[in-house]
């Protein structure tokens, strides 16, 4: 199930709360799944005595992912054509992110419809963490 | 880096699923997802990262015979090696995402999306590289990727972009 093309309007926006409070379990299972065992995602004292950062922090793709889940939600599974993201602003541990999708454009492209969408995820002080685009093929 | 083989395997989907907090059965109920438009699982969108896994060379892989990083008794990790290496390093290896330096930006193009069953390999290409000035992290160097995704028939099925940055100095908070 996709989106209808004659039921979306540019403006329209869809959001969810993507994570509560973030947890050190959750970014290090995301470290084993993506293979990703950067020591700055998962290892306190490196992270602090060496690279200097306050604690870990989370992978920006765990952010991507977690944003992603929010996007298929709205225009349905198997649909995105695209999907792109900068990250903004790092991510920590009791984090709360919201993630929003915002409708750019409808547009017929090589016989599909597709919709571009405006992408934004923001922590719990309404301070930017990811920005993006998605484009997905809509009915 | 160049993957020769990422095998696209259902319970790795389920536990990528899991990790980013997404419980929706199109990723882990083959059932549920034969009656879908898909047609069957697939992969989450971002999925495509997880070829991290499969490439011999990643450098925050563990090796054979040789001592992973990571802090124990003491701390100890990648960031001084990395420093101390980069200049035996190709542009390859200092591209996209890496310890010492920070994920800037990724981007996925889907040709189609990926199921259990595909066994891709991949190509990564160095892209363009850039500096800009900033006020929180000083002079940051970025550098651009881009990995071609194909599947067992030689097909594209995804292509993605990365941009890495190394930062003068921690980024003030």
């Amino acid at each position: 199930m996709g989106l209808k093309a004659d039921e979306l309007n540019v403006g329209d926006s869809y959001s969810e709360v993507i994570v509560e409070d973030l947890t050190r379990t959750q970014i290090v299972q995301y470290a084993g799944a993506s293979g990703d065992y950067n020591p700055v995602h998962s290892d306190e004292k490196f992270v602090t005595e060496v690279a200097g950062y306050p604690t870990v922090f989370a992978h920006g793709m765990l952010t991507m992912g977690m944003t992603g889940r929010m996007v298929t939600n709205y225009v349905g599974d198997g649909r995105l054509t695209y999907y792109g993201v900068r990250f903004v602003n790092q991510v920590w541990p009791g984090d709360t992110l919201t993630a929003r999708a915002e409708v750019a454009e409808v547009r017929e492209e090589n016989g599909q419809t597709l919709v571009d969408l405006t992408i934004s995820t923001t922590n719990q002080d309404e301070k930017f963490v990811l920005t993006g685009n998605a484009t997905a093929r809509v009915d | 880096m160049a993957v020769e083989r990422f095998p696209v395997e259902a319970s790795h989907i389920l536990m990528f699923a899991r990790s980013i907090g997404d419980s929706n059965p199109i990723y882990s109920d083959e059932s549920h997802a034969a009656d879908t438009e898909a047609g069957s699982i697939i992969a989450p969108p971002t999925f495509a990262q997880a070829s991290a896994q499969f490439d011999p060379d990643y450098f925050l892989r563990p090796k054979d015979g040789q001592k992973w990083f990571g802090s124990g008794g003491t701390a100890s990790g990648t960031l001084a090696k990395k420093q101390d290496e980069d200049d035996s390093k190709s542009d390859d290896e200092k591209s996209g995402s890496s310890a010492g330096g920070l994920h800037a930006e990724q981007h996925f193009t889907y040709h189609r999306h990926l199921k259990p069953g595909d066994v891709l390999s991949a190509e990564t290409k160095p892209g363009e590289s850039w500096e800009k000035e900033s006020k929180r992290a000083g002079v940051l160097k970025f550098s651009e990727s881009i990995t071609e995704y194909r599947d067992q028939d030689g097909e594209l099925v995804v292509t993605a972009r990365s941009v890495g940055v190394v930062t003068e100095k921690v980024i003030e908070q």
